[in-house]
């Protein structure tokens, strides 16, 4: 599974990819995370309002930080 | 206040709708309904509860400094946050309503002033937050929203929210706030059309045109009552949660400032008389970066110790309009004359807004 945090490194981006790590763990699923930062790769994955959480190339959130559960549904 | 490019002065996380059918009615979101007298009775008692607590309790001295100074800071602090919690909770459930790809979309090919207006106005409610600035100038322009209704958002949105309504509302009461709303959206929406007439897409950096691009699709699965109601509440907690110390240090500040500095200290500087003040207090406004939560309790006191109202709103509009961080990141997507063109067509507009309210008030 390859996991994106898209953001250009503001706090809500860290969270998101610390809850991000957390949950994909939990999963105890084979991952790799990625922090993207540069805004052209975040806007060419369509992403619009940062933080952004892509996996496997699909966009599964994007402008808020979901909590550690509710992460874990969007990596299953 | 905040520093730093990376921090965010967003007022709070942008909830997003979420397919969801949620408990029923009552479970979730009626008792709030039930809730609301409660409030209404606990707001009114606030005034006596205050007095009693400072005079009664703490034994101090009506008319005394520090018997007014505690008594004040009783009745304002618990009545700030009553007020907060409600407008926040309010906005919030509006927000979910409004995201920004919806906005983006209501925009798209909107041309002339309209859409400036539309833009603006919509910059109130869209929940936006300046880190995502880049990735949003680009979202909107791509699909065909005229830059100078893109400009009439980015102004109007971190400088009319609901953070900045309640503070106005609970503190200056509704005229100061439904005139700093009306003048923002007036700034945004001028600073957007005059720029749209000055035809500078050209002074676009070239890669916001070229890398390739996908315009997303904001959830828009159908949202019960219920989970708008879920939604809302999760936004106010977390707004209420990250702006209540600042809120409360600032009515700190402000009842004890009030009895011992000279009320006239500002008015020489930032009187009505100072011509130059308006200007001045716009070229310090714009460096800073702060949002709401911690300009408006220092505006209060500004106020307070006899700053004219024109000044002091040029002054707030500096600061959370325009600020350093956002010209640097915004830099990413404009060329230097546009950026100039863009910083300077604002910052005039709110010298003017500030001339205005020193002439009438």
């Amino acid at each position: 599974m390859k996991i994106e945090v898209l953001g250009p490194g503001c706090a809500k981006c860290k969270l998101l990819a610390e809850r991000t790590e957390e949950a994909a763990k939990g999963l105890g699923a084979d991952f790799t995370l990625v922090k993207v930062t540069e805004y052209p790769d975040i806007v060419a994955r369509g992403v619009m309002t940062t933080p952004g959480l892509v996996v496997d190339g699909v966009v599964k959130s994007q402008g808020h930080v979901p909590t550690v559960a509710a992460i874990r549904e969007l990596l299953r | 206040m905040e520093s730093g490019t990376k921090s965010c002065a967003c007022e709070g996380p942008v909830t997003r709708p979420a397919p969801s059918s949620g408990p029923g009615f009552w479970a979730s979101g009626g008792w709030l309904l039930a809730a609301l007298p409660a409030w209404f009775a606990i707001y009114l008692s606030l005034k006596p509860a205050a007095d009693w607590l400072a005079f009664s309790v703490f034994a101090l001295r009506p008319g005394s400094r520090l018997g007014e100074a505690v008594a004040f800071f009783a009745y304002d602090g618990p009545k700030v946050l009553l007020l907060l919690g409600l407008v926040v909770l309010g906005v919030s459930f509006v927000q979910t309503f409004i995201s920004p790809e919806r906005t983006r979309d209501l925009l798209a090919k909107r041309t002339g002033a309209w859409g400036n207006l539309l833009a603006s106005l919509l910059g109130i409610a869209t929940p936006f937050c300046s880190c995502s600035a880049v990735p949003l100038f680009i979202g909107f322009v791509r699909v065909g929203v005229p830059l100078g209704a893109t400009f009439s958002f980015l102004v109007s949105a971190p400088m009319v929210n609901e953070v900045a309504l309640f503070l106005l509302l609970s503190l200056f009461g509704w005229r100061i706030a439904l005139l700093y709303t009306v003048t923002g959206v007036m700034v945004a929406f001028l600073s957007g059309w005059i720029l749209s007439k000055l035809r500078m897409e050209r002074h676009l950096e070239p890669w916001v045109m070229e890398i390739p691009f996908e315009a997303s699709v904001g959830a828009s699965a159908p949202m019960g009552f219920a989970r708008r109601i879920e939604m809302a509440l999760q936004a106010t907690r977390d707004i209420v949660a990250k702006v209540w110390l600042y809120v409360l240090a600032g009515i700190a500040v402000g009842a004890f400032l009030h009895g011992y500095v000279p009320a006239e200290l500002l008015a020489r500087f930032m009187g009505r008389s100072a011509w130059w003040s308006v200007p001045l207090a716009v070229l310090i406004g714009v460096p800073l970066y702060a949002n709401a939560a911690g300009i408006i309790p220092i505006v209060q006191v500004l106020l307070a110790k006899g700053a004219a109202l024109g000044t002091a709103l040029a002054f707030m509009m500096a600061v959370t309009g325009l600020s350093l961080p956002e010209t640097v990141i915004l830099r990413k997507v404009l060329k230097p004359r546009l950026l100039a063109v863009f910083l300077g067509i604002v910052a005039v507009g709110i010298v003017l807004v500030g001339y205005l309210f020193n002439l009438l008030m």
